[in-house]
């Protein structure tokens, strides 16, 4: 008989999870809360660092979780164990008993009115990175009108103790760059600007991102914060920061403003996950076991994590361990 | 502008006051800067609106201004906050209200570090144990002037003689509001509609007809800042501030400016004077000023108060434009008499801001 | 009677209306130009800078604030040695770009 594992979030850890386990002869069922699988990155027009189409990945993930148990539309509203493992209630009254369970319920983007200063929600043309996304994506956004001059703000909801989020969310500077090179094509008359506290080019490939903004793209990457946006009598924005390496505060007018939304954890679990002893760390993410090693344990047996409900995390990292935590699951059920 | 986004701030940033029964202690400038204001506002709460509002005639100085320009320490401050809360208390009163930004900035202070530091709070007993033999009790409401005419904002409209709308035009008047920097931006949930988009004088313009300018510079500060105006090499930043504010709220050639803080309509009308005088450029329409009103003085004017009870020759920026837009008889006669009929004299009049 | 009135200059850099002519012309011959990191190594090996305030990091800086005149006084201190190009991890041609600046 097949052994169920139960996976919380259908996204790109949950889908690579269930289909490594789903190749290992266990039975992977993916809960989904929303109408389809594939997660933020579902969302996402192309990805960094070389800019590849987000849908040809998600395209191939989805045909690997073919023939696997996916209930969509679907959440877990009940979990509890016992000495024959853990049985979990739908959203649908459907009762699913399971070996194992994943929590890979991914994040929720920082929401950008918290950082009032910029103006998100109150002044038109400013918008968040997962709003540029989509306009790339569909083309339609009615904030854009060939913008002159465009402002990126990295950090929006990170690194920043006054939103209680202290940590870096690793995936908004290379995004920013990317965004910046991607606006630049759409308007290439455009001046634009990105604002930044430090960029943190980590992965293959992306230093050679940061150099093709500047170069051939004439993306002008300022160092400093943004302070404040306010709107003038045409409805542009005005903001100002310091250029900190000039050593000189600085002001100027945009069109539009972008705001490199943070990553915060995905708070919808935060009753299951009570329920199945799983504790939240400093950053209000899950906690693991240990950072090196038990990356995908918890305290719990037999309760394990993937992907960004630990802490933020890119693609790649997600899928490497959507895949190690297969590996922990098939160990810990021939334990 | 989306207001739909300001509304939810503003319904965020709400706090809890009651709306009777205060212990209410004057501003030591403002008394000075707009003797009319706190008369003002004393009488609209008591005799207009019936509510009770304690006055006791040993409250002294906060202490604010020693404390921002460094000449007393914080402990010294401390301690006469603790007196006043000390005559509060023994006048049988629990909410406290004070007509000054910085010492509504200052108690705010200091209860929240007495709350971080107990330890701080039993030291600052025993000095003024020590000093005047007195104990007190922390308020339990802290309310900021503005904050009770905001609160009584719609029973102030209902006896509303003269909206803040041009009577020629039948238009809303454009009103700037300009918040003390202490009011909020050290405690942003102490104030109405917290510290980035301040309900507390918008929620009075909208009640009373007018309508709100929010212009580029609207969040920086009038350029009074303790230290830049009170040390004689520093008075360039103060009046660079203003004339930053000026220069960008000009387009939306604005009919009024209101605030609620001592310093703040003090330097926005007299520096609109100096500015004038340096560089020969007024704000207003034909040679005038943008008029920089207190709240209960505007307040005063909407109720039909006249405008020389309320002290308005003591601004610099002629008021008699503003008073016509709004249809508010005055005799301009009255303007330089005291309260008893007496001559007061007149000001000599600048050289290129006009006066009358 | 002096009271202290006065206004002061805004030290802000006003963007909207910098002069970028003089960078955008180097940027033609110079794309590199738009690759510096502001690490710093030029200003920290530079013979001139060692007793001077001279810094090519901030020389770029100032073409794009509008800082053209104190740029081009700050190039007088350079003894064109090479040093900066050596070391610059972006490889900007830097003594080029120094030359090209006061052609």
């Amino acid at each position: 008989m097949k052994e169920n594992i139960l996976i919380i979030g259908g996204g790109a850890a949950g889908m690579e999870a269930a289909t490594q386990l789903h190749k290992m002869g266990l039975n992977p069922i993916i809960i989904e809360k929303s109408e389809a699988l594939g997660g933020h990155i579902a969302q996402w027009d192309r990805l960094f660092p070389a800019f590849h189409p987000a849908k040809d990945v998600v395209d191939k993930m989805l045909d690997q979780v073919k023939g696997i148990d996916v209930r969509l539309n679907t959440e877990v509203v009940d979990i509890q164990r016992d000495n024959n493992g853990f049985h979990a209630v739908l959203s649908n009254n459907e009762k699913i008993d399971a070996q194992a369970v994943i929590l890979a319920t991914g994040f929720d983007v920082f929401k950008a009115e918290r950082k009032q200063e910029y103006g998100y929600g109150i002044y038109n043309n400013v918008m968040t990175s997962v709003e540029l996304e989509k306009f790339f994506r569909t083309g339609k956004d009615d904030r854009i009108n060939h913008p002159k001059r465009i402002g990126f703000v990295h950090c929006v909801g990170a690194r920043d103790v006054k939103v209680c989020n202290t940590y870096c969310s690793k995936v908004c500077c290379t995004t920013a760059l990317k965004q910046a090179c991607e606006i630049k094509e759409v308007f290439p008359d455009a001046e634009v600007y990105t604002f930044y506290m430090d960029l943190r080019m980590f992965g293959p490939g992306y230093e050679d991102l940061y150099l093709k903004t500047q170069k051939d793209f004439d993306v002008k990457c300022v160092r400093g914060r943004v302070c404040e946006v306010s709107e003038d009598m045409d409805g542009k924005l005005v903001i100002k920061a310091e250029d900190t390496l000039f050593g000189k505060p600085l002001k100027m007018t945009l069109d539009l403003l972008v705001l490199m939304c943070s990553m915060e954890k995905n708070k919808s679990i935060d009753a299951i996950q009570q329920k199945l002893g799983v504790a939240n760390n400093s950053d209000g993410f899950m906690q693991n076991k240990d950072m090196y090693l038990g990356m995908n344990d918890t305290a719990q047996d037999g309760v394990f994590v993937a992907g960004a409900c630990t802490a933020p995390k890119s693609l790649p990292d997600t899928i490497g361990e959507a895949r190690s935590v297969a590996t922990q699951v098939y160990n810990y059920l021939n334990r | 502008m989306i207001i739909e986004g300001k509304q939810k701030i503003w319904s965020d940033y709400q706090k809890d006051i009651p709306d009777d029964h205060y212990f209410y202690v004057r501003s030591c400038i403002r008394q000075a800067f707009w003797p009319g204001s706190e008369v003002t506002f004393l009488d609209i709460t008591r005799n207009k609106l019936g509510k009770d509002f304690y006055e006791n005639p040993y409250h002294t100085t906060c202490g604010g201004i020693a404390y921002h320009s460094d000449t007393i320490p914080q402990e010294t401050a401390m301690t006469i906050i603790a007196r006043q809360f000390a005559l509060m208390h023994e006048s049988g009163y629990e909410n406290y209200v004070c007509s000054c930004i910085t010492s509504f900035g200052c108690y705010t202070e200091t209860l929240e570090t007495w709350h971080e530091y107990p330890e701080l709070e039993a030291k600052i007993r025993q000095y003024l144990w020590d000093s005047c033999k007195k104990e007190f009790a922390k308020p339990k409401y802290l309310a900021h002037a503005s904050d009770l005419i905001y609160k009584f904002r719609f029973d102030i409209a209902k006896q509303m003689k003269f909206p803040l709308v041009n009577v020629k035009t039948g238009k809303p008047l454009k009103v700037v509001e300009h918040i003390g920097c202490h009011y909020s931006k050290m405690f942003p949930s102490k104030g109405f509609g917290g510290a980035e988009y301040p309900h507390v004088l918008v929620g009075m313009i909208e009640a009373w007809g007018g309508e709100v300018v929010d212009y580029p510079e609207r969040r920086h500060c009038c350029g009074f800042g303790f230290r830049q105006y009170f040390v004689q090499a520093n008075r360039g930043y103060s009046e660079s501030n203003t004339y930053k504010k000026f220069e960008s709220m000009e387009p939306y050639e604005p009919d009024l400016i209101i605030t609620n803080c001592p310093g703040c309509p003090y330097f926005l009308d007299r520096w609109q004077y100096v500015i004038a005088e340096q560089t020969g450029k007024t704000y207003g329409k034909n040679g005038y000023g943008i008029p920089a009103l207190t709240y209960e003085e505007v307040a005063g004017l909407v109720m039909g108060y006249d405008p020389w009870d309320l002290g308005l020759q003591m601004h610099q920026v002629a008021i008699e434009p503003l008073l016509e837009k709004m249809g508010i008889p005055y005799d301009p006669k009255k303007k330089y008499q005291g309260l008893n009929g007496k001559d007061l004299g007149q000001p000599q009049c600048p050289s290129c801001m006009k006066s009358v | 009677m002096d009271f202290g009135f006065c206004l002061s200059p805004s030290s802000h850099v006003k963007m909207d209306s910098v002069d970028l002519t003089t960078f955008n012309r180097l940027k033609e011959t110079n794309p590199d130009i738009n690759t510096c990191i502001a690490c710093g190594s030029c200003t920290a090996t530079c013979t001139a800078g060692h007793f001077t305030e001279m810094s090519f990091r901030r020389i770029l800086l100032m073409l794009q604030r509008g800082k053209e005149d104190e740029a081009k006084k700050m190039i007088q201190r350079c003894m064109l040695c090479g040093k900066c190009t050596l070391v610059c991890p972006r490889g900007i041609n830097i003594r080029k770009i120094l030359l090209d600046i006061t052609r």
